[in-house]
């Protein structure tokens, strides 16, 4: 039984793969006429659209007589407006992303402009835009909606969850781990001794490491859920890593020693009139510098990696009046096959760097100096 | 930059750090302290097992080099017992042939004392045997010569030179 189901996995896997990359190139193949996305300035709206978080689960669209037809399924909307909370589904928007559909719930007014949702001001029944598309008589609301991120989110902690308590379980009947766990032992293995104990020291790394390893999961998964179809842009959401950075400028801040603020605050070994400016320095490196560092890291090479990928896809009809149908073809499915194995590394490694960075401040800030 | 800011979505970040920490709450009970405790446990069970090991080859090699030199020390006493032994044996051999030949010599004195004896003895009797047939020879000489006077004191004067010059 055990035996027949590898190779299914890992045939599963391999089409997994593949539809990784053809998911991407099937979407704006799709456009023929009406809605549809086949110029380049289309190209461009679209890769921005994709790389937003989005209130309803799309799966894909075509277009039958004339009309544009969206697939997939809605996500509850949560927004603390004017009036409290207000919770709907997304399906009330009809798909609209302009801010003609207007959701009245609650006594409040709601439309969705560019996957944000706003609140009319009282009495208004339409949205005024300015010169930069900018609605002149509507406001953002704290929107916690289950997006597709949070959706994503959910799902991905469940699926952690059930991988790692299944591996924990199976330690209690024996020391070595079968199947599945075999896969998980090592990478956990790899994040202790690589990542947790070489940068925090042997003293204090067993505090951090349980961070440490939800974090390294987490990224990397987020990032290859990112490169599959229908997949969540979760680590390209400037408000996730910027989450994941300030956990991260909170654990090293409150975990920090004596001596590290020593050095923060009044440098030993450096003459008086250096010691303040280098506080400032070392205050906004600690303050600043480094969350910031983790936080555009991560998202800048996550949301490159989406558009460069997405871009070389786009090459089928940008490029199709030069180089013909087979021809552009041809050379949007080489490079975008390369791009995407090299995106999957760069799941890793900025899984990999975040952790590592991470692991380093925190190793920094309970550094014990005992050469002072 | 406004762009940016624009789409940062301040609910997101709210809702992403509640479930982030469930997640790191819950991963770190169910998950990460149950397999970062087997995994310790089956390293120092590993590293205990390695010691074992080193420490049973270390009384290995002990009980081997304790075997070799109770070896060398049981040949060096059969040596020595079987040195004692052939020691003995020479001994026992010199002594008994000492003996042995002490007790001939003696036997032997003793029969050269007793051959002695008995010569002694067997002499004094041939010459008591001697004197008496001499005596009887002389007797029955005397006899005869003794009838004639001159022949008597001849005889007297002749004998007496005789056992003057013995």
């Amino acid at each position: 039984m055990k035996i027949a189901n590898k190779p299914i996995k890992s045939y599963l896997l391999i089409v997994l793969a593949l539809t990784a990359f053809f998911g991407y190139a099937s979407d704006p193949v799709k456009s023929q006429d009406g809605g549809i996305v086949d110029t380049e300035q289309e190209v461009k709206d679209y890769i921005l659209h994709h790389l937003k978080d989005s209130h309803d689960f799309h799966l894909f669209s075509y277009t039958s007589d004339g009309e544009r037809k969206h697939v997939g399924f809605p996500l509850p909307v949560i927004v603390w407006g004017e009036n409290g909370l207000t919770t709907f589904m997304s399906s009330e928007f009809h798909h609209d992303d302009s801010g003609h559909v207007i959701v009245e719930k609650n006594d409040s007014r709601f439309v969705k402009i560019h996957s944000k949702i706003y609140e009319l001001e009282e009495g208004a029944t339409t949205v005024n835009f300015d010169d930069h598309h900018h609605p002149t008589n509507a406001y953002k609301v704290l929107d916690f909606s289950i997006t597709k991120s949070v959706f994503g989110i959910l799902i991905i902690g469940l699926l952690m969850l059930l991988w790692f308590s299944r591996l924990a379980k199976q330690y209690k009947n024996k020391s070595i781990p079968t199947g599945f766990g075999r896969v998980l032992e090592p990478l956990v293995v790899y994040v202790r001794d690589e990542i947790a104990r070489p940068n925090i020291g042997d003293k204090h790394y067993r505090r951090f490491t349980g961070y440490l390893l939800t974090v390294f999961f987490f990224i990397w998964i987020m990032n290859l859920v990112g490169l599959m179809p229908f997949g969540f842009n979760v680590t390209g959401q400037l408000a996730v890593t910027a989450a994941l950075a300030v956990l991260t400028l909170i654990i090293y801040t409150f975990s920090a020693k004596k001596d590290y603020w020593q050095h923060v605050l009044w440098m030993p070994g450096v003459p008086i009139f250096v010691k303040p400016v280098l506080a400032v320095i070392e205050l906004a490196g600690h303050f600043l510098i480094k969350p910031f560092s983790l936080l555009v890291r991560l998202f800048a090479n996550i949301s490159a990696g989406h558009i460069v990928v997405m871009s070389l896809i786009a090459i089928m009809f940008t490029l199709k009046n030069e180089l013909g149908t087979v021809g552009a073809t041809g050379l949007s499915l080489v490079l975008s096959f390369f791009i995407t194995l090299i995106e999957v590394l760069v799941a890793f490694l900025q899984a990999y760097i975040f952790t590592m960075l991470s692991a380093l401040f925190i190793g920094m800030a309970v550094e014990e100096h005992d050469h002072h | 930059m406004e762009q940016l800011l624009n789409d940062f979505s301040p609910g997101l970040f709210i809702v992403q750090t509640i479930l982030f920490l469930l997640l790191i709450f819950l991963m770190v009970k169910f998950a990460w302290k149950p397999i970062l405790n087997s995994l310790n446990d089956r390293e120092e069970g590993i590293k205990s097992a390695l010691d074992a090991a080193e420490n049973a080859k270390k009384e290995m090699e002990n009980l081997n080099a304790d075997n070799e030199r109770l070896l060398k020390e049981a040949r060096i006493e059969r040596e020595a017992l079987l040195k004692e032994a052939r020691e003995m044996k020479d001994k026992i051999i010199s002594d008994a042939t000492n003996e042995a030949q002490e007790k001939a010599g003696k036997m032997i004195e003793q029969a050269q004392a007793a051959i002695e004896t008995e010569k002694k003895a067997a002499m004094a009797e041939l010459k008591s045997h001697v004197a008496g047939l001499s005596i009887e020879i002389a007797e029955k000489v005397v006899r005869e010569e003794l009838s004639n006077k001159d022949k008597q004191l001849k005889l007297v004067e002749d004998m007496l030179g005789e056992t003057t010059l013995n």
